[in-house]
């Protein structure tokens, strides 16, 4: 075989393209890694996971379980990942709440209610979401001093953060509730939606699914009451003592601010996928329905809404991920999440690719993993053999 | 003399206006609730902004607490630092000519009479090259102002300009990569593209900041600013790949296979067939990344860069200004709100115009 004919096959040259792709990709990584672990070594440092176990010497000031200064790297590590799924939760619930009204205030008939939801879509749609965070931590901060807090329904309001009532209970038991009543949810939901469960009668399924959700709930409130310490009442109440608050349960500013934000800000966004699903919900479907007597209640709540709700979840997907995602920003307020927590290790132990191999891991088991959930769910209540909305 | 051929009945204003808004208790009592909300918002906004709001350049803490409502004075007294951040003051006309030079730029893109490959190319890489020349000087005379100088609104533009800049090209490979017939390659680009868009954008630029100088040859390091536009570029262009492809998806394949059968190259095929078709289709997702791009220049102050959030930060932290932060908040929002809504309604009225000539019913 002569040189041009050899370069003519097209499977070779393929081959060869191929190869030349996976060289220089490979001899990049390679390159960025013994760089790394030659500029390890040249501070002393080994590459490696051994550093996991060592202590790290500084504090998170936002942790759900008990921390101190010299736990180990692997447990600060978990702990940023809880933060990080906590506040992905609240920000994605709220968010969704705040979405929910905002985008039927949006489709609605009433023109005074589609104006105030407009005005506040268009607000906080198109403002970076750092600068309404930088806003809200600024206000925070700039409340009284806890001396002149502001009392109210309970709650003490002060720059030092929102003292609520509590209960007395650990962190850790708390977070232990939270969580086995988290996995009950999961075991429900998946109950009622797999195909392995599709054959039960409907009823035990429920009472099944219904079942799975109150064992959750009855660990939940054993862990709350074996944490409770039974010298102490179950309840604190904040009071102004002296220059600090004393009792109650503080929220931190960092934290409430963050959540605010990616609430209010992941919340128009989300209004605006509402309305499109409702958009998308078929006139005749509307006019079927109302043709057959059912009540305009009955039309939002039988129809109306669940086919607004297929329409909508594979776009809420993927604003659920960009919303987990934009949990980071705690580090421009410093809100200890994943991402803070990773960053500071960096810092103090100089084990670049370790860390960031981590970070890259967990954000990809964080998004697949909250993409997998959805998208069984989006293909559980899928119209089968129809394409949503597609009929106007 | 024409027939009166409509027999709707014909309603006064006042029935019109009772039916859209009170047709029910309960829509009567939204309106109410809407229209309170609606008008104590409004009457909180015109107090605080115009009716009791100080306007002298020359007011103090102590003069604006006076009256309860804006202080501009320190927009008046800080504008510079906002809009320039650490640019030389005798130099900071050429900011912000080099700004007006980057809005033209947009809004030049923005007409259709420019959507032509080579116009487009060239206005873009002109404006960059004046922005450039005028921002870093050392030439025509001009001082030269080093990068980390930079701040303010210049360096907003120029890390969004820049984004797009590398951005584009690099989605567009990485789109055609992902429709490679090529198997290995195919691949390889998709998990490339799904990783990068599962990451944060703050992670990345994080990583391209601080961390990339461990990991790279000396020769390879570069200054700062490039090498956080850069991360922000690949994080575009990975999400920009997508829309193309998108767009990909909505094109017949008897397009590509007629190009084919008369006998195209690749690159033609491409060039002159495809990429058209896709980015016509993907146009609206495409203004809409370049929302969200421009929107999160802002990020970078976190890896310490004085962009316009930063300057301001700084604007009002230091000395005096320290309780004014609501109306530097205000003044800084009312930039990014004017370029975003205005590019987001620019987005919406070429879909309109796009869609106008599919409209079914």
């Amino acid at each position: 075989m002569d040189r041009a004919s050899f370069w003519r096959s097209k499977t070779i040259r393929d081959g060869v393209l191929q190869a030349a792709f996976l060289a220089a990709l490979i001899g990049l990584v390679l390159t960025a890694v013994l760089t790394a672990r030659a500029n390890l070594a040249a501070q002393g440092l080994t590459s490696g996971f051994d550093f996991l176990w060592k202590s790290t010497g500084w504090e998170m000031n936002f942790t759900l379980l008990h921390s101190e200064r010299d736990d180990p790297y692997w447990y600060f590590l978990l702990l940023g990942l809880m933060n990080t799924l906590f506040m992905g939760t609240i920000g994605l619930a709220g968010a969704s709440v705040i979405g929910l009204v905002v985008g039927l205030m949006r489709s609605g008939r009433n023109p005074a209610a589609r104006l105030l939801g407009t005005l506040y879509i268009e607000l906080f749609r198109n403002l970076p979401l750092i600068v309404q965070l930088f806003f809200w931590y600024a206000l925070a901060n700039a409340l009284p001093n806890p001396r002149q807090a502001i009392e109210f329904a309970g709650a003490i309001i002060s720059s030092r953060g929102i003292y609520v009532p509590g209960l007395t209970v650990t962190s850790g038991a708390v977070a232990l509730a939270v969580a086995a009543l988290l996995i009950g949810a999961a075991l429900a939901i998946w109950i009622a939606t797999a195909r392995r469960f599709r054959r039960m009668e409907r009823q035990r399924q429920r009472g099944a699914a219904l079942m799975a959700f109150g064992l959750a709930a009855l660990v939940a409130v054993i862990a709350l009451v074996t944490g409770h310490d039974s010298t102490q009442p179950w309840t604190t109440f904040p009071a102004v003592d002296g220059l600090r608050v004393s009792g109650g349960f503080r929220i931190q500013p960092e934290f409430y601010c963050l959540a605010i934000a990616i609430m209010t800000y992941g919340g128009a966004y989300i209004g605006e996928i509402v309305r499109g699903g409702f958009k998308a919900v078929g006139r005749g479907q509307m006019e079927a329905s109302r043709a057959l007597g059912l009540s305009n209640w009955q039309v939002f709540t039988q129809v109306q809404m669940p086919l607004a709700f297929r329409a909508m979840l594979p776009i809420l997907i993927n604003q659920y991920v960009w919303l987990i995602k934009a949990t980071t920003l705690g580090i421009a307020v410093g809100f200890s999440d994943f991402f803070m927590v990773i960053a500071s290790s960096i810092n103090h132990s100089g084990q670049t690719i370790e860390f960031i191999s981590i970070l890259v891991g967990g954000f990809l088991f964080i998004n697949f993993s909250l993409a997998a959930i959805l998208n069984r769910l989006n293909r559980a209540i899928a119209l089968k053999g129809h394409q949503t909305g597609g009929a106007a | 003399m024409t027939l009166a051929t409509d027999f709707r009945p014909r309603h006064s204003r006042l029935y019109r206006l009772r039916r859209a808004y009170f047709a029910s208790p309960l829509t009567g009592l939204v309106t109410l609730l809407s229209v309170a909300i609606l008008a104590w918002l409004a009457w909180i906004v015109l107090d605080w902004t115009v009716l009791q709001a100080t306007f002298d350049a020359d007011a103090n803490q102590a003069i604006c607490a006076e009256r309860a409502g804006a202080c501009w004075s320190v927009i008046a007294n800080r504008w510079r630092i906002i809009l320039f951040g650490l640019y030389p003051l005798d130099e900071q006309w050429r900011a912000g000519v080099a700004c007006a030079v980057v809005a033209l730029v947009i809004v030049l893109s923005c007409l259709p009479l420019m959507w032509r490959f080579s116009r487009l190319a060239l206005v873009w890489v002109l404006g960059t090259a004046v922005f450039y020349t005028l921002m870093r000087g050392g030439i025509f005379g001009l001082v030269p102002v080093n990068e980390q100088q930079w701040g303010g609104l210049p360096l907003t533009l120029f890390i969004f300009v820049a984004t797009g800049i590398l951005g584009m090209p690099l989605a567009i490979g990485l789109a055609l990569m992902r429709r490679s017939e090529l198997p290995v390659i195919a691949r390889v680009s998709g998990w490339i593209i799904d990783t990068i868009r599962s990451l944060p954008l703050l992670a990345i630029l994080f990583t391209c900041a601080i961390v990339l100088p461990f990991m790279l040859p000396g020769f390879l390091i570069g200054e700062k600013l490039y090498r956080v536009i850069f991360g922000a570029a690949l994080f575009f262009a990975a999400y920009q790949a997508e829309i193309i492809r998108g767009g990909f998806q909505g094109i017949p394949r008897g397009q590509e296979e007629a190009a084919k059968a008369l006998g195209l190259g690749y690159w033609q095929r491409m060039g002159k067939v495809v990429l058209p078709q896709a980015f016509r289709l993907a146009l609206p997702a495409t203004i809409n990344q370049f929302v969200i791009a421009f929107m999160e220049t802002s990020l970078v102050v976190v890896v310490g860069f004085m962009e316009l959030l930063a300057a301001s930060n700084t604007a009002f932290r230091t000395g005096e200004w320290r309780f004014a932060y609501i109306e530097v908040y205000v003044f800084i929002s009312a930039i990014y709100f004017a370029f975003v809504f205005g590019l987001s309604r620019y987005g919406a009225w070429l879909e309109a115009r796009m869609s106008a000539g599919q409209r079914k019913d």
